[in-house]
């Protein structure tokens, strides 16, 4: 029963995803193909945690330096080389690197999940600081300065592989952003579902349990936590492409801590939650941003977004703690259950 | 006895000074059955996580089929063929039953073995009928079912068990001792266990440890008549709240 309610899921995705991924660019304005194209490149980053943490138990407070990584890599590399393909391989290569050494040294040292967190988190505060302080000419890499707290714009959109002139345009963004949160929504449910994936929620299950058995936990552990830094590297590549621009911002507080809470909305231990968590706080965000009448009904000049996300955030642990997607999951099986 | 599967030479552990093993000399025969009891505390736990790496040795080796793995890592140890039924049950308690067991066996067999181990592991266990559920959701006596059945369906060479029968019925125990009798005629085993009905119908060998030391080893007609050991389990009792 779970299993086929799994399944309608599945299809239903597919179906609408492929659907969107057509019709969408035909039927809805400019500015809104742009801002859906910033959601999917945000869900991925938020499916790298979802995994990483969710399915590896692994949580990555920082898992934005591996986003703001893959952006600068891809940054830096394209304006050197002007063509794109492979500044985006550069893009999830350099963070997949990085995640498997940082990661070593953390699980392989069996250090205790808290602190995880915390020298997951440090290490992106630290590239923040060490970015900020690149403003000056003198850090160049090639063509490309890295430009300290003003970050590096104008960069050039993604261009189709080999041919540096075929530049994709907003729908051309929209479907690549789109298209690559459904290849890593599907490819991530794949590997879940395979042995590696059983083995590692066995593990988050019971680490002894799996290492009596004969499991190497920390092999598996490392692994999805590469691949998770991976995935997060690609969505920095295609957030930077999408706004022509890569800045320190990604590697500071706020937006580490915005990842947790779009998994914390969506639910922990899900990927459809992820992508769902995202679109909701970013839509939240945006509207809110953009709505000078909500401010003015509740007797505001200006509603002070963050603010209101840490409302929304407290609001959602006390009255939806497992996260939206596991909550409507419950429900839909009690009611399935109950006739039966 | 044929030559030793398992042997422990001066094997010891401290914690902050005080011994919970001290200097234990063991051998285990291939395809032997060894009974394991002693009061609580003695360290016969100790002794089994030093065996599977949940605790690294103070001081002594352990040889496993002539080779030293003193120190070994806790999946390196059950690589080698050992494996273990802890004393505290240790599940995935969010898999269900038939996953558990498959994760276990699949391990180190091929997918279609695999399946075949862990349905004939699910009728030999009396699992079958909840094989869907959660392991979190099932009884106590089940959950230890879950345990010993993930153990076997890697088919390891050397099985210890930590008090399998706590917690379960008398049925329950004696269908448990029904399963070992079945599972010795495949491999070595050390069982840990209190109650001497259940290690009467299982054992003719028997190891007492008592303060971290082997107090005697013999069969177990005659530790039953064996006055230390009458004074050791009653001493405990005297001592329980000491
Ligand atoms: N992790 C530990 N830290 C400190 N002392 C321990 C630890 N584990 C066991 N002990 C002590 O070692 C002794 C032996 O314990 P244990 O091996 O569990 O005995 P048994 O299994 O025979 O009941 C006990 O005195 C116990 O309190
Ligand atoms: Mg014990």
């Amino acid at each position: 029963m779970k299993r086929a309610a799994d399944r309608i899921g599945i299809a239903a995705i597919a179906i609408l995803g492929l659907g969107a991924l057509i019709g969408v660019p035909h039927v809805v304005e400019l500015f809104t193909l742009v801002d859906v194209a910033v959601y999917c490149i945000l869900a991925i980053l938020a499916l790298s945690l979802a995994f990483v943490w969710g399915f590896g138990g692994i949580l990555s407070f920082g898992q934005s330096a591996f986003f703001g990584l893959g952006g600068y890599a891809y940054a830096l590399a394209v304006i050197n080389m002007g063509e794109s393909t492979v500044p985006i391989l550069l893009g999830a290569i350099v963070p997949m690197l990085f995640a498997a050494l940082l990661g070593y040294f953390m699980i392989y040292g069996r250090i205790s999940d808290v602190y995880l967190a915390v020298i997951t988190l440090t290490v992106s505060l630290i590239f923040y600081h060490l970015i900020n302080s690149t403003a000056g000419p003198e850090y160049a890499i090639g063509r490309a300065r890295l430009g300290g707290h003003n970050g590096i714009p104008g960069l050039p959109p993604i261009n189709i592989p080999g041919n540096a002139a075929a530049q994709l345009d907003y729908a051309g963004t929209f479907r690549l952003s789109l298209g690559a949160l459904l290849l890593v929504y599907f490819g991530l449910r794949a590997l879940i579902a395979s042995r590696f994936g059983r083995a590692l929620v066995a593990i988050r299950e019971n680490e002894l349990r799996a290492e009596l058995l004969g499991y190497d936990s920390r092999r598996y552990k490392l692994i999805a936590f590469v691949i998770g830094g991976g995935i997060a590297g690609f969505a920095g590549v295609l957030f930077a492409s999408w706004g022509s621009f890569i800045g320190p911002g990604v590697f500071g507080i706020a937006f580490a801590a915005q990842i947790i809470i779009w998994i914390l909305v969506g639910g922990l231990g899900t990927l459809a939650g992820a992508v769902l968590g995202t679109v909701l706080i970013q839509y939240l965000t945006t509207w809110l941003g953009q709505s000078k009448s909500v401010a003015a009904l509740i007797g505001l000049a200006k509603i002070d977004t963050s603010l209101v996300l840490g409302a929304v955030l407290i609001l959602f642990v006390l009255l939806v703690p497992s996260g939206v997607i596991p909550t409507l999951r419950k429900l839909w099986l009690g009611r399935r259950g109950a006739s039966a | 006895m044929s030559a030793p599967i398992l042997e422990t030479r001066g094997l010891t552990k401290r914690f902050g000074g005080v011994p919970a093993v001290d200097g234990v000399d063991f051998k285990l025969g291939e395809g032997e059955l060894r009974c394991l009891i002693g009061p609580n505390g003695a360290g016969k736990s100790t002794f089994f996580k030093m065996i599977t790496g949940q605790l690294a040795p103070t001081a002594g080796t352990v040889l496993f089929r002539g080779a030293d793995v003193t120190g070994e890592e806790r999946h390196r140890l059950a690589r080698h063929g050992i494996g273990i039924k802890t004393q505290v049950p240790s599940l995935f308690d969010g898999l269900d039953v038939r996953e558990s067991l498959h994760l276990a066996a699949r391990r180190f067999h091929g997918a279609s073995d695999a399946r075949r181990i862990v349905d004939a592991i699910l009728a030999e266990t009396h699992l079958d009928a909840v094989a869907g559920r959660k392991v979190g959701e099932l009884a106590h006596g089940q959950r230890q079912w879950v345990e010993l059945g993930m153990v076997l369906a890697r088919e390891p060479l050397l099985l210890l068990l930590d008090e399998p029968t706590a917690g379960m019925t008398p049925d329950e125990t004696r269908r448990t001792a029904a399963l070992i009798a079945r599972l010795r005629q495949r491999r070595a085993m050390i069982v840990v266990e209190h109650d001497m009905h259940f290690v009467r119908m299982i054992a003719e060998a028997v190891t007492v440890f008592h303060q971290g030391r082997i107090l005697m080893e013999a069969p177990i007609g005659e530790v039953l008549r064996d006055a230390r050991v009458r004074e050791v389990y009653l001493g405990a009792h005297k001592d329980r709240h000491a």
